[in-house]
């Protein structure tokens, strides 16, 4: 009797594994079933985000000023008050999820969550994934390098002298994707360096600094902020190897949620941001 | 050298005190210790389930008849043991990440449910072994005694068969621990995920190595019990 109670256990529990295996699909639809609700609705998924009562922003806090953890570990940044702005404007809590910034695009086009904000560059690559909203700050790529060094040039000089180096970057950015010689998404003439793709900028900073890599690329901000933090150590070249805009990321079309994320940013961008990212910067 | 262990203080001090960051550290070791405790409990349940379906088919088809069910339960078991074990935890739980929990954006769930389907794997086996190393003998003189195969399974086999089984099921509960600092790709905050956060505000290595001595308490705490628990089990020994 015990034996048959303990097979029909065991039946149950893998019938358990299958179901879970099995209910992939109906995952999935439910990210675009929540959007297709109320069809009749000119503005879906600005109503769903309502009903839900939240908002769900993905980032990756590794990337000062823009997003990086407080002491009280909150999330907090240049992307965090102006995400929150967005939240206000439809009267629902913000929630901040912090992941690789490699898996941003990927889960914001899982339905993992409602937009993505995390200094993302708008590139060709990413317009194929997801939607962007309007930019609301230009950046470049700069190069770090350790105070000694005597690297200088324009663009073009710049790249041939990093070829073949050792290139630390943040891994899935644009600097990268540039240190890689990535032709279809940046202008790069960097040929075969040798990419350290780390998690974050400062682990990208702490192995320049202690000599595992010969150089940076990285975006202008957490350039800045690299170079703050390692007293006197590094230091960050004047030449701009891109020009590059960020802005927010929402699911293929979804156009009346990016409404009113560019509402929100037409109201920041200019003075409003940069307030903002003095803000960020000394904290 | 001084300056060295004055360098040491102030990366510690900054990493741990200043700002109350030594909170953050312990909310991360919360969910460490959530995502590890799911997945054992999983992770035993699993592996006792499987256990029981292997040694049962084992000596089904020993006596010669083996129920059509068995068998494919058998096989189905033999199939999941393969694949998990034949698989990185780190891309299991990616998979379950992006491709099971396809609309979850907390990873937790997903880590739990990960690194207890790869828990019970082990662990299955672990208790396999445990069974079966119990000398034959045991359950011929419990049958011959009148008692009922379940009854000998209770009462004779499985109580000398835990005591082979601790430490080799201490040993996967170690390894699971410290698994679960991967969590920190499936957006979870862990402690690892919480250090390198710090990290990215002190910019030094002290946030790993205050996160290397929370594992190693964690793990010399898990091995005491352990001690205490082989301790009582041993009570009885005539050796």
């Amino acid at each position: 009797m015990k034996k048959k109670f303990a097979l029909a256990l065991a039946a149950f529990m893998m019938m358990g594994t299958m179901a879970a295996c099995g209910s992939t699909n109906t995952n999935e639809n439910a990210g675009s079933a929540a959007g297709g609700t109320s069809v009749t609705s000119e503005t879906p998924n600005v109503d769903a985000i309502k009903e839900k009562g939240e908002i769900v922003m993905l980032t990756n806090a590794a990337f000062p000023p823009f997003e990086y953890q407080a002491d009280d570990g909150s999330i907090q940044g240049v992307d965090v008050d102006i995400a929150q702005a967005v939240a206000d404007k439809l009267g629902v809590k913000l929630k901040i999820v912090d992941m690789d910034f490699n898996s941003v695009t990927n889960s914001l086009k899982a339905g993992k969550g409602d937009f993505a904000a995390a200094g993302m560059t708008i590139t060709e690559e990413r317009l194929k994934q997801v939607d962007f909203s309007d930019e609301y700050v230009t950046s470049s790529q700069m190069v770090v390098v350790r105070a000694d060094s005597d690297l200088s040039g324009d663009k073009a000089a710049l790249d041939a002298a990093l070829s073949g180096k050792n290139i630390a970057v943040q891994e899935g950015t644009t600097g990268d994707l540039y240190a890689s010689g990535d032709k279809e998404n940046t202008d790069s003439t960097i040929e075969n360096a040798n990419v350290l793709q780390y998690k974050s900028a400062t682990e990208a900073g702490l192995h320049l600094a202690n000599g595992k890599a010969d150089a940076i690329i990285i975006d202008q901000k957490p350039a800045e902020a690299i170079v703050a933090a390692n007293d006197g150590k590094l230091k960050m070249l004047d030449t701009k190897l891109t020009d590059e805009q960020y802005a927010f990321a929402v699911q293929k079309g979804q156009d009346d949620l990016r409404a009113v994320i560019n509402e929100v940013i037409t109201e920041y961008k200019g003075d409003k941001v940069d307030e903002l990212i003095t803000k960020h910067m000394g904290a | 050298m001084n300056e060295w262990f004055s360098k040491m203080v102030s990366d510690f001090s900054g990493a741990f005190i200043e700002g109350d960051r030594w909170k953050l550290y312990f909310q991360g070791l919360g969910k460490t210790l959530q995502i590890a405790a799911g997945a054992v409990i999983l992770g035993i349940i699993i592996g006792i389930v499987i256990a029981i379906i292997k040694v049962s088919a084992q000596q089904h088809s020993n006596s010669g008849k083996c129920p059509a069910i068995l068998k494919i339960l058998e096989i189905i078991c033999n199939i999941y043991l393969t694949v998990i074990r034949g698989t990185p935890v780190m891309v299991q739980l990616l998979i379950i990440y992006a491709g099971i929990f396809v609309t979850m954006t907390d990873g937790t769930i997903a880590a739990i449910v990960g690194f207890g389907i790869n828990s019970g794997a082990y662990v299955a086996e672990i208790i396999r072994a445990g069974i079966q190393s119990i000398d034959k003998g045991q359950t011929e003189a419990g049958r011959s005694l009148g008692l009922t195969s379940g009854q000998t399974m209770r009462l004779i086999v499985l109580p000398q068969a835990i005591r082979n089984i601790l430490p080799a099921l201490f040993n996967e509960f170690i390894t699971l621990l410290k698994e679960t600092s991967v969590a920190g790709y499936v957006a979870v905050r862990d402690i690892l995920k919480m250090a390198t956060n710090i990290q990215n505000m002190v910019y030094n290595i002290a946030p790993l190595m205050i996160t290397a001595v929370f594992y190693l308490v964690l793990v010399i705490i898990m091995t005491q019990i352990q001690k205490q628990i082989e301790r009582r089990l041993a009570q009885s020994d005539r050796r």
